[in-house]
């Protein structure tokens, strides 16, 4: 055996006192039983199986693209966190708070990760799809994980619409406006959808119509009849805290399920 | 150049755009065998960066093309053709070993178990940190966007969705906002989550093909392709004030007209057609739409069984998932055919009946 250097003899010392012992549970992962408890000691890499196929290990295969969807998840986590510093959801305060981001914060560039990152996650979660789809790997026993991961396009969708009100510019107001115009048509539930005429309450006076412009979904939507103070409150509660929490948990459920359906996917 | 640039202005209209994507689309599913060859697909990348570069010192193309929000979109282009060109060069690749009645290149590696540690944690590892850099390089060079604040009073023209919803906004063109904007997007979503349970094709699972599952594949490619990715393109760089249409080089003039006089079915039958006065009651007034949208609906479906291939998938699938399928592709067919007739015979509304806010 090669003598050892002080770098070696501090490294052995460290590893063997009882604080590096309580923490790491093996030695460093050059053996496979070390290597199989790394992962299965390890609170993020026991997401991970301990073997895999060597096929799905391939980026040609998965394009990494889920992986790429998480991580552009936990980044914005992260940015959005930090962006909630500084932001206050409300009419007066909101566009100066992104003014005053841009211009006079440290380390100004965290506005611009949060918003290239979610361009950056809606495009990734689509070519996630898409490879799943063209490797047929929605086929069962993966059915119902394909399922999952449609919810989780829509709700990566809705956190992008909803993080898009909160700069109060005129890019903002008016896209979130353009794009809610469309729910006062929802069927039924929407003052100008088709069928919402028909629903009345018979009153001896005459019928009264139940759905109108300040009780349809719209109206719950915005919390008024138009983009405003109200709105920013709501998209901000749903972007910080509902969706994300949605999120985590259905990403959660996926993982766990790539798991017991057998792993990435393969040919039989 | 100017010539040129004016030619390629007068060309393109969503006509011309929508036609020649679905041609381009068809070719490159029925040539993939060909064009994904990396000669090929090299020369293909080098004529899409060398059209963009030799655009860009245009005005009208850079304003557009360089709007911070815009660049992704741009990016996407790149990226999506990028997807396309591997999956469907590693189809290409298994389709002719399948032929030669190999297994799929996936195939030789998939009964090889490999410790995750160290190899997909590193893999991992380099694509977290090379992504950092793409993200921070990224935010440093373009600042995101901030306009004057929000301004109840002061519509901006156009007003525009946020670009991942500018093919829905595209269809409010030809469609009323509840088709477009709940009806559509509910189908896309339920469309999606049955595919798994309507795909009774055991072959394809775990590898790329095309020639084993083409009509699922080519359905999938053609909606995200064309039907989404396309009309984003369209709504975000082709679509200036008043939603009117603009060629990539043209500068975006509000005062643009574009004639519109749509016509609604019930005219053309009954004034144009009988040279009658329309009925005043809306169900007779709308009949011959209500016929042809039932007809389309459920007669098609099964006019549609006399083709051999669709005979055989209602025989793999049957009776239940064959009219989930309908129920789903002959919306999505009903987007192109809506199109189509709005450009050709100005065609407004097929069903138009107003006092029920039920127009189609
Ligand atoms: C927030 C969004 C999402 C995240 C973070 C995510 C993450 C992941 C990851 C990390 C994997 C492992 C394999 C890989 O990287 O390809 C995976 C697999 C999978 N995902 Fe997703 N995903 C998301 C959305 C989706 C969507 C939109 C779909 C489909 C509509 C989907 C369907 C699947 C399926 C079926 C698998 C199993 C693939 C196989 O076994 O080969 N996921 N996902």
């Amino acid at each position: 055996m090669a003598k050892k250097g002080d770098l070696g003899r501090i490294w052995d010392y460290t590893v063997n006192t009882q604080v590096w012992r309580s923490i790491m549970r093996h030695g460093y992962p050059s053996t496979p039983r070390n290597r199989a408890l790394a992962i299965l000691s390890n609170l993020v890499l026991h997401l991970h199986p301990i073997r895999m196929r060597k096929s799905g290990l391939r980026v040609r295969y998965t394009w990494c693209m889920g992986g790429i969807t998480f991580f552009l998840f936990l980044e914005l986590t992260i940015t959005g966190l930090l962006l909630m510093f500084y932001y206050r959801p409300t009419a007066e305060y909101a566009y100066n708070d992104i003014v005053f981001l841009r211009s006079d914060v440290p380390l100004g560039i965290m506005r611009e990760l949060h918003r290239w990152g979610a361009h950056a996650m809606v495009i990734s979660v689509w070519l996630h799809m898409m490879r799943v789809f063209l490797t047929g790997a929605y086929k069962p026993p993966r059915e119902f994980n394909w399922g999952v991961g449609v919810v989780l396009l829509v709700l990566t969708l809705l956190l992008s619409f909803t993080g898009y009100l909160l700069p109060w510019d005129q890019l903002a107001m008016w896209a979130v406006t353009v794009g809610t115009n469309m729910a006062r048509a929802t069927p039924f539930v929407g003052h100008e959808g088709p069928g919402a005429s028909a629903i009345v309450l018979p009153t001896e006076g005459g019928a009264i119509s139940v759905i109108h412009q300040a009780s349809d979904v719209r109206f719950g939507l915005l919390g008024g009849r138009f983009v405003g103070a109200p709105t920013i409150l709501r998209f901000y509660v749903l972007h910080c805290v509902g969706f994300p929490l949605i999120v985590a948990f259905l990403v959660a459920l996926h993982f766990w399920r790539v798991r017991k359906d057998g792993g990435i996917s393969g040919p039989l | 150049m100017e010539a040129a640039k004016e030619f390629l202005n007068n060309l393109f209209n969503p006509i011309v755009y929508t036609v020649l994507g679905v041609a381009l689309f068809v070719v490159m599913l029925l040539t993939y065998r060909v064009w994904t060859r990396p000669k090929f697909a090299l020369a293909l990348l080098g004529l899409g960066v060398g059209a963009f570069l030799v655009s860009l010192p245009d005005p009208n193309f850079r304003a557009i093309v360089t709007k911070p929000d815009n660049v992704p979109i741009v990016a996407l282009i790149f990226i999506l053709g990028f997807f396309l060109w591997w999956s469907l060069r590693q189809a290409a690749i298994n389709d002719e070993r399948l032929e030669q009645g190999l297994p799929p290149r996936e195939a030789e590696e998939a009964n090889d178990r490999i410790l995750v540690w160290p190899d997909l944690v590193y893999e991992e590892l380099i694509c977290m940190v090379i992504l950092s850099v793409v993200l921070i390089v990224w935010s440093i060079y373009l600042k995101a966007p901030l306009e004057e604040p929000a301004n109840p009073g002061k519509t901006p023209n156009p007003s525009k969705a946020p670009w991942y919803f500018l093919g829905l906004q595209e269809m409010l063109v030809y469609f009323d906002p509840w088709i477009a904007g709940v009806v559509l997007p509910g189908m896309i979503i339920s469309g999606l989550i049955l595919v798994p349970y309507c795909d009774k094709n055991p072959r394809g699972m775990g590898y790329y093909t095309l020639k084993e599952r083409p009509f699922a594949v080519g359905t999938f490619l053609f909606g995200f392709c064309v039907l989404w990715v396309m009309l984003i393109i369209m709504g975000t760089f082709l679509r200036g004030p008043n939603w009117n249409f603009f060629g990539p080089y043209e500068p975006w003039d509000s005062h643009k007209l574009e004639s519109l006089s749509n016509v609604n079915l019930s005219e053309y039958f009954w004034v144009h057609g009988l040279k009658r006065r329309m009925p005043e009651e809306w169900f007779m007034r709308e009949l011959p739409g209500i016929f042809l949208v039932s007809v389309y609906l459920f007669a098609g479906p099964a006019l549609l069984l006399l083709a051999p291939p669709v005979r055989r998938m209602y025989q793999e699938i049957g009776f239940l998932r064959y009219g989930l399928v309908m129920v789903h592709l002959l919306p999505m067919a009903a987007m192109v055919i809506k199109m189509i007739l709005r450009w050709t015979i100005n065609l407004k509304y097929v069903i138009f009946i107003p006092e029920y806010f039920f127009n189609i």
